[in-house]
């Protein structure tokens, strides 16, 4: 199945991200925030990465800009991890790079439904 | 698929303690003046965190609570509100709050909700926005979508789409999956090979999309592209009448807090948290893992070099050699592990100090005290057992400083000192022991004052003559009432005899020097672990017993000329002008010892909170690490005796308790007084 960056400074979100992936099947690659993410994504491919806005050291908004620019992520789908009380994120994001969101809280259920949009 | 959520939720809770802290600490840096944004930030991240989490893992009331206060935080973040005291205080109010909803939850109760409800209001009054705030913001999207036979749809991405990771194919695949789709392509805009980018998106389309679907559904699949294409959504024709699908799935987009707790039913799995298992656990740095596993790897390495020698067919003297040295390598190896297997346990008393600075601020202010609060050494580690268990005494000797120790601003200014008065947190190794220093600047102990309660209690008798150590330590004595000595601060059940009492039941010491005007330092001494001890073995008789090396002062031959005998059989040792009951360990244990006359043994002289008392035993073996099992759960409680331990060819041997016996050495010298004598 496909190859997925979690990206998210909550552990407990992270793993239960992580956990709802790898059941559907999915190769998961977890990462705590921005740089993180982007140490883990230099010279690789994802079919997909799903972060946190909101982190340490390197902000999930920060963190699309840089992927976006990278020839190996240009087109690869990003979802940032958004809540209602910052929906402005949402075009910052978007302006950014990100493909969409998905807005918390969520169920493993409606995580999966919104993958299933991107992945092909 | 369905998960069960409640195995995040240890995490979940673990990290918003944490989250917790770093809010409380965060916030006590904004009220002394530092509106740094990161400051701001992290603090807001907390919370976020917490409502996030929360939400997802089903602690509704959580998310509740925590969506004002993060509409707080997010004004203050963005620069809408300035930071100002009135703020500050409903924030730390609402960390005790999140605090003791998740204590709560996590050991499977309800939270009380009269705090929470109260909070809450104190946030909304800052907000200037009592009740729902997010009511207003929730709603607009939520209009009912004009019922329709089907939806024409005429969508025509910007060049640039593909980049922003959307797909027009998936989109449409998602489209068909909610009704019959018909799709038309428009390559109008498709320019020559020659001119055509590849990573642009030339073409447009017209879409129909029959059936009975709702607008909010469709709005759903071009949610994220908006902004990114030209897009006109039109109904087919004006068609029968009520869609009965109220979207289960854009329910999912416009989750107001309020919203979801009025209708739970829409979080299906995220259901009531099961009960945790009552499990402790620790985190470990990564790097000492490592160090475990190297260490194991040259264990095995011993291992391998000493079995190959048990397997050489003769064994000559080059082998002994091979033997000896694969010995001391197994030693040095199995030192190592078990001082890294120590570590494992250890964890930096930052855990232990980072409730100060709250605890300072707000006894200070109740107090109408300027008070500063210094930490140092707050990266010396600890075994976790110990720190869990030194919390209390810690607490009781920094709200004493504060209370007794430091003075009012008044008072010091008269004193000619500053204002503001300090208590300094300050913890490091000495030994194989930990010290832990409480040091404030205030008025020191009031010497007169102690001595006078001491006779008014019985403690001392009116003419004993007593140094100022001796009284010092007296605020120790069981029935020495502290609150009304030196001032008087209700609620206060325990005494500082309950202090001693914790720590010495950690095997640890606690002192106190004090100079008048100069404030007070106490200094607490705490073995790093309680499982293993640094022992002097002794014998007497055909007895082993082991002294804890950190109470030794010396070991010595005796002086016939240098012992007194003090009213009847009690003996003091004259040592450098300093008279030391002697203790006698055969007596005090009823065994036989070798020795009858005191030149035939050996004295060794040790200390406990202050005082000293010479043990006479037979002879001096070696030192060693002991690992402690306690007597008192596998025979009873022993006067004298701490422990036990199992020594390297199977024998037991008892672990003095050195303070035990010194009590027990005063009271056998009741009515001769020997202790005070000279």
């Amino acid at each position: 199945m496909a190859t997925i960056l979690a990206v998210d400074d909550s552990a407990s979100m992270r793993q239960m991200v992580a956990f709802t992936l790898k059941g559907a099947g999915h190769d998961v690659v977890e990462a705590t925030d921005g740089v993180d993410a982007l140490n883990k994504a230099k010279g690789k491919r994802f079919d997909l990465v799903i972060s946190d806005v909101n982190m340490p050291n390197m902000d999930g908004i920060t963190l699309i800009r840089e992927l976006r620019s990278l020839p190996a992520f240009k087109f690869t789908p990003i979802l940032m991890l958004t809540t209602e009380s910052t929906a402005d994120k949402k075009q910052e994001g978007k302006q950014a790079g990100a493909t969409g969101w998905i807005v918390k809280p969520f169920n493993p259920d409606q995580l999966l439904a919104t993958i299933r949009k991107v992945l092909g | 698929m369905s998960i069960d959520l409640s195995q995040f939720l240890e995490t979940f809770y673990e990290e918003s303690f944490e989250g917790l802290e770093t809010m409380e600490q965060e916030l006590l840096n904004l009220e002394s003046g530092n509106h740094d944004p990161e400051t701001i930030n992290s603090i807001f991240r907390a919370a976020h965190s917490i409502k996030g989490g929360s939400g997802t893992f089903g602690l509704d009331s959580v998310a509740e609570y925590t969506h004002v206060l993060e509409t707080l935080l997010d004004e203050m973040r963005d620069g809408r509100r300035a930071v100002t005291p009135e703020i500050i205080a409903p924030l730390l109010e609402s960390v005790d709050v999140l605090r003791d909803m998740l204590t709560a939850l996590r050991a499977g109760e309800e939270p009380d909700p009269a705090p929470v409800a109260a909070s809450r209001q104190k946030l909304e009054a800052v907000l200037g926005a009592a009740g729902g705030g997010d009511a207003a913001s929730a709603a607009t999207e939520a209009t009912p979508g004009a019922p329709a036979a089907g939806w024409q749809i005429r969508f025509r991405p910007h060049p640039h789409l593909l980049q922003t990771g959307n797909d027009p194919v998936r989109m449409f695949r998602e489209l068909a999956e909610l009704g019959d789709l018909e799709v038309e392509v428009d390559t109008d805009a498709l320019p020559a090979l020659a001119n055509l980018a590849p990573e642009d998106c030339y073409l447009g389309w017209t879409l129909t999309l029959r059936g009975d679907v709702a607008r909010e559904a469709v709005d759903e699949v071009f949610d994220w592209v908006e902004g990114d294409c030209d897009l006109t959504i039109t109904p087919l024709d004006s068609a029968p009448p009520e869609t009965p699908s109220a979207p289960a799935e854009t329910a999912a987009a416009t989750p107001s807090p309020a919203a979801k707790a009025d209708a739970p039913a829409a979080s299906a799995p995220a259901k009531k948290p099961t009960r945790p298992a009552e499990a402790s656990s620790i985190r470990v740095a990564i790097d000492k893992i490592d160090e475990l596993i190297n260490m194991m790897g040259e264990l095995v390495i011993t291992q391998s070099m000493l079995s190959q020698l048990g397997e050489a067919e003769q064994f000559g003297p080059e082998h002994i050699e091979r033997l000896r040295d694969g010995l001391a390598q197994l030693e040095r190896n199995t030192r190592e592990l078990q001082e890294n297997v120590m570590r494992i346990r250890m964890l930096p008393i930052s855990f232990a100090f980072q409730r100060f600075p709250r605890l300072v601020h707000d006894l200070g202010a109740k107090l109408g005290k300027q008070v500063e609060l210094q930490l140092s050494g707050e990266q010396t580690e600890l075994d976790k057992t110990v720190m869990e268990k030194i919390g209390d005494p810690l607490v009781h000797l920094v709200r004493n400083s504060l209370d007794h120790g430091i003075e009012t601003p008044e008072q010091r200014r008269a004193a000619g000192k500053p204002e503001t008065g300090i208590i300094h947190l300050n913890a490091f190794h000495e030994g194989g022991n930990i010290v832990i220093e409480i040091r404030d600047d205030g008025a020191g102990l009031n010497r007169d004052r102690i001595l006078a309660k001491a006779i008014e209690n019985g403690l001392v008798g009116p003419d004993e003559h007593l140094s100022d150590e001796q009284i010092h330590d007296l605020i120790f004595a069981p029935g020495f009432s502290t609150a009304e000595v030196v001032s008087d601060v209700s609620g206060r059940g325990v005494g500082m005899d309950v202090v001693r009492k914790n720590i010495r039941a950690l095997g640890g010491t606690v002192e106190v020097h004090s100079e008048p005007g100069q404030g007070s330092t106490f200094t607490i001494r705490l073995p790093l672990t309680l499982a293993i001890l640094d022992g002097q073995s002794v014998r007497v008789g055909k007895e082993i017993y082991i002294v804890p090396l950190i109470a030794i002062i010396e070991s010595l031959q005796v002086d016939p000329e240098a012992v007194k005998s003090v009213t009847g059989a009690a003996q003091v040792y004259c040592l450098r002008d300093e008279y030391i009951p002697i203790v006698h360990l055969a007596e005090v244990f009823g065994v036989q010892a070798e020795a009858r006359r005191l030149e035939d043994g050996l004295l060794v002289v040790v200390e406990g909170e202050g005082s000293k008392i010479a043990l006479f035993v037979d002879d001096l073996l070696g030192q060693q690490q002991v690992v402690i099992k306690s007597l008192e759960t596998n025979f009873r409680k022993v006067d004298g005796i701490s422990g036990a331990t199992i020594l390297g060819d199977g024998t037991v041997a008892l672990i003095l308790d050195i303070t035990g016996l010194i009590g027990l050495s005063r009271t056998r010298a009741t009515g001769s007084d020997a202790t005070r004598a000279a």
